[in-house]
Formats: C-alpha cells, structure tokens, sequence
C-alpha cells in the first residue's frame, strides 16, 4: 500500500467517522421528546373543596 | 411535541427509529458488494474524489429533499408517491408521475427478495458445512449457478434443486409478517434491533479480515484504496461515482419519500436525514471498504479486483472463508449479515406500496398486504422461473432499478425545486430543525442537481442503453421482462387513475396544504 493509499483510507474512513459520530452525538444527546401528546391525570375540580377547612 | 398527524395512522415513535429505518433501507448488499467492486474499477483510492463531491452536491441534498417533501405530504395527509406529489405539485397531472415512485419499489422488490433469499441460503448452507468446498474455486462457481438456477429456466423449480425456493418463501413470509406490523411496530422495531446486530456482525467480520496477517492486509487494502489518479480525468469514473452514491443512499426509490410522511410536523428531518446518510456511509466505507475487497484480494489476488457485484460475494467471498482459519463460522456470520441488510432494504420497498393501497384505494391493511403480496408473487416467480444467466433479474434490474431511478429523482428535483419551490423548501426543512443546513444547497437542488442528474442519465445512456437495446431486439426473455414492467405500470396507472377520483370525491385536494 503506498503512501498516498494510505491517506485516502484514514482521510475517508475519518471523515466518514467523524461525520456519523457527530450525527449521533448530536441525535443522541437531543432532549427526550416532550410528552405533551402523552395526557397526565385529569385534575377535576368537582368545587367541594371550596369551602373545605 | 409537535402535534400529531391530521390524518391519524400510523407515525414513527422514536427519532433514533426512523432514522434507523431511513439507514437500513438505504444500507444493503450494494454498500458490501457493489462499493468495493466499483472503486477498485475506478481507480481506487482516486474513486473517493468524484465520491465525495456527489455525495455532498448530489446525494445529502437530494435526501434533504426527500425527507422535506414526504414530511410535509404526511402532515396533509398522504403517505403514497401520487398522493405526496399532487399536495406538493397541485396539477391533475402530478398522481400519475407518482406511478413511477410506486413502480421502482414493487419491480426491485420483486428481484431484490430472491437475492435476500440468495444471502439466507448461503447463510444456511454456511450453517449446515454445506458451503465449505475446499480449496478448488470452480466448485463455488458451480454451486452458485446450481443453486440460483443459472443454468437453465425453470431449474428451481425441479425437483432436487428447490432449496432457493423454500429459502424465498421463509424470505417472503418474514418480509410480510414484519410489514404487517405496520411502521412502527413492524419496520421501526426491526430495524432498532437489526441494525445493530449488522454492526456487530461487519465488525466481527473486519477484525478476522484484518487479522489475518500484515502483509497480505495491506496488500489487499492498497487493491482498493491505492489512488490512480488518471482515471479522474475519465467520465466514466464520475459517472461511475455518483451512481453507486445514488443508489447507495436509496433517492430516487419512492422510500424515503414515503418513510419521512410518518413523521410528525415539527420532527426534524435536518439532521435525522444527515444522521441516516451518514450511517449509509459507515456501513459503505468503513465496512464495506475494509472488508470485501481485501478479503478477496488476499486469497485471490488482482482477479478479485474485477468481480461484478454478484461474482464478489457469492463466488470470490466464498473461496476466501473456504480457507480461512474459522472460515465456516465467519462466512454465516457474513451472510447473515447481509441478509439483515438486504431485509432491512426490503421492508422499505413494500411500504410505499402498501401505503398507497390503503390511502388510495380505502384497503384495510391485510387486504393490503394480501394484495402487494400477490402481486409480487407473481413478480418474483416470474425472476425465479427465468433464471437462466439471472437474465429476469438483470434486465429488471436495469430499466428499474437503474435507469427509472434516474428519472424518478429528476423528476422530484423538478418538483421540489420548481414546483414545491426552494423558499418553501427552506422553510420546511428548518421546521423542527435541530442543525441549519446552508441556503446554497437550496441553489443546488434547484439547478445543480437536476443538471447533475440529467448529465448522468444521458451519460449512462449513452454508454449502456445502446447494449441493453440491442438485447431488447433480439426478444426472448429480456422483451418479456420489459413488457411484464410496463404492464405492471399500466396497472399502477389504472389503480392511481381510480385512487384520484377516490380522493377528488372526498376533497382531499379542495383545501389548501397546511
């Protein structure tokens, strides 16, 4: 393998690399999707507690 | 989270699931087999210039397209090529360029699952010893042609020799019963589980391969990565480049287009569409690169640099893991792992069509399902019973899978640089966005890529159509495969001629796209 092969190789390999590990760097560190489609408890307010002590 | 779908149905659950998805449909035997085969004929190491410019003037935008376009169709409601094309082009017209989106998956499905069934038997035979011939080369020659039925039409079908026919038929339920499932379930939770295990599997493979002794390494890793920079000067290496980019990352399949409809409105498809091409490239350069040419070099020298695709895996690879210390173990290792890649690719091709069944024509999904099954039974059966030479498989490989691919990516650049427009584009593909992508690549999908693609597609023409016309005129099996394709088309024009009135009817159309 000659000397120009062999930067052809670790350059591609490496930008390759470098490209997906930013990709999922970025991808995976993103915040958890928000769970505003997801519906938490009803709070119902049946006003019996208005007057409650 | 952004809002949910207007139109209900099925959606991607998970970022890292759909871009899984994306990335297994693009990675396939093409990233392990054909890359290495088209470099080392190219130059190389000298490959990687021409692949490299296409990859980020032709292939990342063109996803970028993709994943726009189908992202904003999905959000209006349709999820099939005709659908997604009235909404972004509003001319009566616009459905039936959809035909050819649904056309290039159904016919490459047709083939591409009995070369899946091809990768499960070697798989099998790999498991069984049965594959492990010595060391005399003819003899994996012989096995393939015997086993893919090279040798004559209707051999598969004789008895004594139908082992590719039970391997299509597991193959077959597999793909359906997964697709069945439906997205999220079916295709999302295959491919969160399978591309890892591919991964896993490439990597095993890479170590042994460049284990197994420095010199005859380096060796095999100069055959392909040794620059020769004479051939930059020649156009066919360009055109050899930025074809094997197009077909490695699957644009211009009708796939994408389909898989980003899932999405919902301000999912980001920026660096989701990034994030799968990248991948795409892990498995084609870093796996596909290090691995299949060097091996094959090793044990067969400079003969392994003019393999065809089919001629490197299925003869060259086996000869190598004949002699090879653990070759038995690491040749199902191989083989199974491309039959997950070519599973993964698949299940891809049967959704676009499914979609358009289910949103054009009102089918429930298992009427769906039974239907694109019987069509492309009938497909497939037709590729296995015209075997000979793979003759079926070639020529629909071809008009299909190579030259139709051209046309459908022209034609959505077209659309979405002309039609749908690159402001509108921009402001789409930033919706969600989690990275910003450059205003100049809207300049480049608006003119640099249609003229990229167009100088491709006349180049290739020029080059191959007169060889492949030729055989057109001398009829027999080729002519039969073109006609059966065009009949296959004229059905599908039919169907999305029936799906238009469908959806005028219920004025689908009659509001403004949101």
């Amino acid at each position: 393998m000659t000397p120009a092969g062999w930067a052809t190789m670790l350059l591609s390999v490496g930008a390759v690399l470098t490209l997906m590990g930013y990709c999922l760097y970025r991808v995976l560190t993103l915040p958890p999707l928000e769970m505003e489609e997801l519906h938490g408890p009803l709070d119902i307010d049946t006003g019996d507690t208005i007057d409650a002590d | 989270m952004s809002s949910e779908n207007p139109a209900g149905g099925e959606q991607w659950a998970s970022r890292i699931g759909v871009i899984l998805a994306v990335a297994g449909s693009a990675v396939g035997l093409g990233n392990f087999l054909r890359f290495p085969g088209q470099a080392a004929q190219n130059g190389g190491g000298a490959f990687m210039v021409p692949y490299f410019i296409s990859l980020l003037l032709l292939g990342i935008p063109l996803c970028w397209a993709e994943w726009t376009m189908g992202r904003y169709a999905g959000i209006n409601g349709f999820h099939s090529a005709p659908g997604i094309f009235q909404v972004l082009w509003r001319n009566p017209l616009a459905k039936y360029f959809g035909a050819i989106a649904l056309l290039i998956p159904l016919v490459i499905y047709m083939y591409y699952v009995v070369i899946e069934a091809w990768c499960l038997g070697y798989a099998y035979n790999y498991l069984t010893a049965d594959l492990m011939l010595g060391e005399d080369a003819a003899a994996y020659g012989s096995f393939f042609s015997g086993f893919v039925g090279a040798e004559k039409d209707g051999a598969l079908f004789e008895s004594g020799n139908q082992q590719l026919l039970v391997m299509l038929l597991v193959t077959f339920a597999l793909n359906f019963a997964l697709i069945y499932r439906g997205v999220s379930k079916g295709i999302e939770s295959f491919c969160k589980v399978a591309m890892p295990i591919m991964v896993v599997c490439a990597l095993c493979v890479l170590v042994r391969v460049l284990t197994l002794g420095t010199d005859r390494v380096v060796a095999g890793l100069g055959a392909m990565w040794n620059p020769d920079p004479e051939f930059l000067w020649e156009p066919k290496t360009w055109l050899a480049a930025s074809g094997q980019i197009f077909f490695s990352l699957s644009v211009g399949f009708g796939i994408v287009i389909n898989y980003a409809s899932y999405l919902r409105r301000n999912d980001d498809v920026a660096l989701s569409g990034l994030t799968a091409s990248s991948m795409n490239e892990f498995f084609e350069v870093c796996l596909g690169g290090l691995i299949t040419l060097p091996a094959a070099f090793i044990f067969l020298g400079a003969a392994a640099t003019t393999q065809g695709t089919f001629g490197l895996g299925f003869n060259a690879l086996p000869n190598v893991f004949a002699v090879m210390p653990g070759g038995r173990f690491f040749g199902f290792l191989w083989f199974s792992m491309l039959f997950l890649a070519a599973l993964t690719s698949s299940l891809s091709m049967l959704q676009p069509v499914i979609a358009f069944f289910e949103e054009g024509l009102g089918l429930r999904r298992h009427a769906s399902a039974a239907f694109l099954g019987l069509l492309s039974a009938l497909g497939c059966g037709f590729v296995v019973f015209f075997s000979q030479g793979s003759v079926a498989l070639d020529t629909f490989d071809f008009w299909v899978g190579t030259l139709l691919i051209f046309i459908l990516a022209l034609i959505q650049s077209i659309i979405y640089g002309w039609a749908f427009g690159i402001e509108h584009g921009y402001k789409e593909l930033h919706r969600g966005a989690h990275i910003r992508v450059p205003w100049f690549v809207q300049l480049l999908l608006k003119y640099v890529t249609p003229a990229y693609l167009l100088a491709i597609f006349v180049g290739f023409c020029y080059t191959q159509g007169p060889t492949y016309a030729e055989t057109l005129s001398k009829g027999g099996v080729p002519l039969y495969s073109v006609l059966f394709i065009g009949t296959i088309f004229a059905f599908l024009l039919l169907l999305i001629h029936i799906a238009g009135k469908r959806w005028h009817k219920e004025g689908r159309f009659s509001t403004r796209p949101q």
